[in-house]
């Protein structure tokens, strides 16, 4: 047995509590706690809505900043499935799944446009602009095209130099009066998507 | 379920005993990947993607359908694809949805030497604190799969984590979730391998003679596990290991070794501690002194 004098003991006795006590002040490191990441969705605003794709029409969830108080400013933050569709039943394809970037996607058009002839470049115009000049050219292009009567006199009713493509997910009701609209003028070439 | 933060079974690099009390009571959970169903439409990338608000570099075409080519720290999820012909001479198209397998004994936890960088919860799931990662790249040589990855942008390992943020409020995955054919389902993993189960028969009636369940033993289990038409050849499916097992260096380094090493630093220390305060620091004798004098004389002239 080493022979250890008072002085020692206390000179190591004394050391090793300064240099625990340090320890115990804050200067160890800190135990972290493990935690899942925080669930993004908890607080958000769910809309119902049907994704904008295919005619599938896939019933989707969209989920927005804020609970709706009027100082929240909402803007999406995440998209998945809707479990109550009955088309999807929660699911969704790579395009549905990443609907988010759609949405905030810098080539997203927001409004109407218009490119004059021979421009290279776009201008923004109203609603109302817009409906006037489809409306205009139209009419200009049916006047100009119109057959009512084939050459051996056979009538036809068509409208052959414009076509129209519609919205994928517009309802039965949309839909049924897109397809008199068009029809009604004549227009053959006619694609609403409805064929997946 | 529920995952509060002490519904802890196992924490990398920790001593303590983890938290005992609720043990049984929280049910392993599992996603099964069905492979014959996956038509490789990559929904559940995607999925895993928005979810997990991850994007990553727009990559190369390189003329496969691997799209990006491999798992990074912002793609937790890659389908594999395989071309495989059959002994009738027919190409099969083996998919496998690749990622966390979520070992039951986990060798990336085992290897990882920052504490609480790696946790398995209560559930079985396996995921990584980055805010603890010390980006050593331990995790990548103890898995027995080739997952986790190491950020570019900030030099930490990243992988799936099951959605633990999702499944802690009682949500399936996101990848679950989206999936359209119902290949990728979720649930308890007695429920699963039941599924897996039902699912094995009828695809043996179908011709798939050697169709099983991929729940390796050698990792304890896995909590993702897969459903494969040639469960006797996991090979095919992108190199799937047959046998896969927490390597030994890592069972020797981390276990035994560990421990002993640690003893033989804190005897090292604690003797110099002592040592050090008893007799003070090594001083030199006169006579010594006196030698090297001399010697160094001879030596110079």
């Amino acid at each position: 047995m080493v022979e250890v004098t008072r002085r020692e003991f206390l000179k190591v006795t004394g050391m090793t509590l300064a240099g625990s006590s340090v320890a115990m002040l804050g200067f160890a490191p800190e135990t972290a706690i493990a935690e899942v990441r925080q669930f993004k969705l908890a607080r958000a605003t769910e809309t119902r809505n049907t994704c904008p794709y295919c005619s599938v029409a896939c019933g989707i969830l969209m989920y927005g900043l804020g609970d709706g108080a009027k100082n929240a400013k909402s803007s999406i933050f995440h998209i998945e499935g809707d479990p109550d569709h009955p088309v999807n039943r929660g699911t969704l394809c790579p395009k549905g799944a990443s609907l988010i970037d759609f949405i905030h996607s810098e080539g997203r058009l927001l409004y109407p446009e218009y490119r004059a002839p021979r421009s290279d470049k776009w201008q923004r115009i109203s609603w109302e602009e817009a409906y006037d000049k489809i409306a205009r050219l139209l009419k200009k292009d049916r006047d100009a095209n119109f057959v009512a009567k084939t050459a051996d006199g056979l009538t036809v009713n068509r409208w052959l130099t414009t076509g129209v493509l519609a919205a994928s997910a517009s309802s039965n009701e949309a839909g049924y009066i897109t397809h008199k609209v068009v029809r009604s003028l004549g227009i053959l070439a006619f694609d609403n998507q409805a064929r997946v | 379920m529920a995952l509060q933060s002490l519904d802890i079974r196992r924490r990398s690099a920790t001593t303590t005993p983890a938290p005992m009390v609720r043990d049984g009571a929280t049910p392993d959970v599992a996603k099964l990947i069905d492979t014959t169903k996956c038509i490789g439409c990559k929904a559940c990338q995607a999925a895993c993607m928005e979810w997990n608000d991850l994007r990553d570099d727009i990559g190369k075409n390189t003329g496969v359908y691997d799209n990006p080519l491999d798992l990074s720290g912002q793609s937790w999820t890659v389908m594999r694809f395989a071309e495989y012909e059959n002994e009738k001479g027919d190409l099969e198209w083996l998919i496998r949805k690749d990622g966390c397998m979520h070992c039951e004994d986990p060798g990336c936890l085992k290897a990882c030497p920052a504490p609480g960088a790696i946790v398995q919860y209560a559930n079985g799931i396996v995921d990584f604190h980055e805010e603890n990662c010390i980006g050593c790249g331990y995790c990548i040589a103890g898995c027995p799969f080739n997952v986790p990855r190491i950020s570019k942008k900030d030099q930490k390992a990243y992988k799936c984590t099951l959605c633990s943020d999702r499944v802690a409020v009682g949500l399936e995955p996101a990848c679950v979730k989206t999936c359209p054919t119902g290949a990728i389902t979720f649930g308890t993993k007695e429920r699963m391998q039941s599924d897996a189960a039902e699912r094995v028969e009828q695809l043996k009636t179908r011709g798939f003679a050697n169709a099983g369940l991929y729940d390796p033993a050698g990792v304890g289990g896995t909590h993702v596990m897969y459903v494969l038409h040639h469960a006797d050849r996991p090979g095919l499916y992108s190199g799937l290991p047959a046998d896969p097992k927490v390597s030994p260096l890592v069972r020797v380094w981390k276990g035994a070794t560990k421990p002993l090493a640690l003893g033989a630093l804190v005897l090292a220390a604690v003797f110099g501690f002592v040592n050090y305060v008893r007799t003070g620091p090594k001083e030199v004798e006169p006579e010594d002194e006196l030698a090297a004098q001399r010697e160094k004389e001879q030596i110079h002239g």
